[in-house]
């Protein structure tokens, strides 16, 4: 009802590509810390990250759901396969399409949608996370350019970024209303970036801060209008909410995949746990759970690509697929019993790199606060 | 230069189960794919086409309807042009029928788009089937030079050389063009098709030919121009555990061998 045939055979091409190439190495991912070269590589020639990029800056001009098949068939198998390909569709390129210039557009979103060239987001700071607006990165006009100083932090991909889209205050006094974003290339003199986050999941697409010491910026890399970049991060991040529920029921099917087999070999008590009716019933319940999540994520890309107001059914399918997929991840394990603790199987870091879902881009709190304020007005 | 690859669209047989019980496969739900030797065919014609871009690599294969989604997956890995050949009194066709259809179709897709086929490309042998005669017989037919079981190949000078593995290693021989060359398995794998290309793919006219359309002799296609009976079919019995010898050292397992042997009365 959601997918046309491009579509499915969109999915097959992701499946086909995720069984082959991710499956074999999501651990080696996780263990060295890195996703090889090649499979960034494979992920660009094959499309995967120009998918929702318009046509005229060198992407596929997809629409929401076909990104969704995407998304979800590579999270089956690796979730920090498909950090950079979600970046590259949402959080890298909708802050020039939502607000840059066309000669901006053309300039950085093709090497986007190519592969060669990565764009960070810089909203987050060490003490700005939910609360955004109370950044303290500090942009001040000198001239043909302005000067930045601050640190952001979290931010994936820095290390590797050409670029990144960074938000700070023109306006202090301002508050949201006084914050401009910036296109800031990482070659320029007084930026840094900071040591590599060592996370708990997501191994394999490195993380960490940006420091902006007396950074000069010309105006022509200024995006958007002055004092208007707030509402260009918080569009920005309803579109990135999408991908991150693609990520919660990529990884709960991923990790369904690994117990449902299980359960009919592991024999404890002398039958097998598929056997067991209380574990038969948990089981269960994760599948309906999972069905329910998918239909979430499904209806508000569907919305979405009908140019419906989709902001709080994306916030529902980022609060209830990312929820709900930790929960499926974790009752998954515990049916690997002490195996589902050990890095021998993949379930173990499956709930390691699910548990980031419930936080990043979004808490599950701030849904609820995005949800709540659409029933009862803000 | 002009490359035909042909193509057979099997069951996708690591997908199969067994019954375990009733000694027969389980096919329902068993998807369709490219013949596995078929796409390093069509993977090493698209390799030409990389390295010479006027090359054209047309694919053709013989089967029902839904053999399209096989043309669509050689449409999306880039073959230019995709033919069918489907008629129902093709049905029940064995491997000679097959190589005469396939050899009046290259024939009717020569005269369609204007073209000769310079190389004929197949796979060594299908994964259902198993046979291995469709290529050989096609360049009887064709009355070309042909070389089987080629692991990588190279077109100069108006020839083909090819190089054979062998047991003891790897020949190579060549033939003038055109020719008919059968593939084993690549060192290079076949490539993924992209999200552009699949689309593509999707959109494009896949022409199919009838019988009609190739002026085919009916006694040659079919159930009656198939010389092969099949008389029965059976599930294999299974042979019974053997016995692995391994000792600590050499000596000792063959001490141990000469003593089983001994005592069977064998030697």
């Amino acid at each position: 009802m959601f997918f046309n045939d491009d579509h499915n055979d969109i999915r097959a091409l992701a499946r086909e590509f995720a069984e082959k190439e991710l499956a074999p190495i999501a651990n080696e991912i996780d263990q060295n810390d890195e996703v090889p070269q090649r499979i960034y590589d494979l992920m660009a020639e094959m499309g995967f990250f120009g998918l929702k990029i318009p046509e005229e800056y060198g992407g596929l001009g997809l629409d929401t759901r076909s990104y969704v098949c995407v998304m979800e068939e590579i999270c089956k198998k690796s979730i920090a396969a498909s950090l950079v390909m979600s970046s590259c569709n949402s959080l890298s390129t909708a802050p020039m399409l939502l607000a840059g210039t066309e000669e901006q557009k053309q300039k950085y979103i093709p090497k986007i949608a190519s592969g060669e060239e990565f764009m960070a987001f810089g909203l987050t700071e060490p003490g700005a996370g939910s609360d955004a607006a109370s950044m303290t990165t500090r942009a001040v006009e000198d001239g043909d350019s302005y000067i930045l100083n601050g640190r952001k932090c979290f931010i994936t991909g820095a290390p590797f970024a050409q670029n990144t889209v960074i938000f700070a205050k023109t306006s202090p006094e301002k508050g949201a209303k006084g914050i401009t974003s910036f296109i800031v290339d990482m070659s320029l003199p007084g930026v840094s970036v900071g040591k590599h986050e060592d996370k708990m999941g997501l191994r394999g697409v490195a993380t960490s801060d940006v420091v902006l010491e007396d950074v000069r910026v010309p105006k022509d890399c200024i995006l958007g209008e002055i004092d208007r970049g707030f509402i260009t991060a918080m569009k920005t991040l309803n579109t990135g909410r999408i991908g991150v529920s693609c990520q919660g029921i990529g990884v709960a099917q991923g990790a369904m995949d690994e117990a449902v087999p299980y359960m009919k070999e592991r024999k404890q008590f002398g039958q097998r746990l598929a056997d067991f009716q209380g574990l038969r019933f948990l089981m269960a319940d994760c599948e309906a759970r999972l069905n329910a999540a998918r239909l979430s994520v499904y209806n508000a890309a569907y919305m979405m690509d009908m140019k419906e107001d989709a902001t709080k059914a994306a916030s529902m399918a980022k609060y209830f697929a990312t929820e709900t997929g930790l929960d499926i991840v974790s009752k998954c394990l515990q049916m690997f019993g002490g195996y589902g603790y050990v890095k021998e199987y993949p379930i173990e870091r499956m709930y390691r790199d699910a548990r980031v879902l419930t936080i990043f881009e979004g808490t599950s709190q701030v849904q609820q606060i995005v949800i709540a304020g659409e029933l009862f007005g803000r | 230069m002009n490359i035909l690859v042909c193509i057979k669209q099997v069951p996708d047989i690591e997908k199969i189960k067994v019954d375990s019980a009733k000694k027969v496969m389980i096919m329902d739900g068993v998807p369709n794919i490219v013949n596995q030797f078929d796409t390093y065919a069509l993977e090493t014609a698209v390799r030409i086409k990389d390295a010479d871009p006027a090359t054209k690599v047309f694919v053709v294969t013989m089967g029902p309807a839904q053999t399209k989604d096989a043309m669509k997956s050689c449409l999306s890995v880039g073959a230019d042009r995709a033919y069918m050949v489907t008629d129902d009194v093709m049905n029940d066709s064995d491997t000679l029928a097959t190589s005469y259809v396939l050899s009046a179709a290259a024939k009717a897709i020569e005269a369609r788009e204007g073209v000769t086929f310079d190389l004929i490309l197949c796979g060594k042998q299908a994964a259902d089937g198993d046979t291995g005669h469709v290529g050989p017989q096609l360049a009887e037919y064709l009355n070309y030079p042909q070389i089987t079981s080629a692991s990588e190949i190279t077109v100069d000078g108006g020839k083909v050389s090819a190089r054979r593995p062998t047991d003891e290693g790897a020949e190579v021989v060549a033939a003038v063009l055109p020719a008919v060359v059968t593939m084993s398995q690549t060192a290079y794998e076949p490539r993924y098709a992209s999200v552009k290309t699949k689309m593509a793919a999707n959109r494009a006219e896949i022409p199919v030919l009838t019988a009609a359309d190739l002026s085919l002799d009916a006694a040659g296609v079919g159930l009656a121009g198939s010389p092969s009976k099949v008389i029965k079919t059976f599930v294999p019995e299974r042979k019974k555990g053997g016995l692995k010898i391994q000792e600590e050292t050499g000596e000792l397992s063959a001490q141990k061998l000469t003593a089983l042997l001994s005592d069977a009365g064998v030697i």
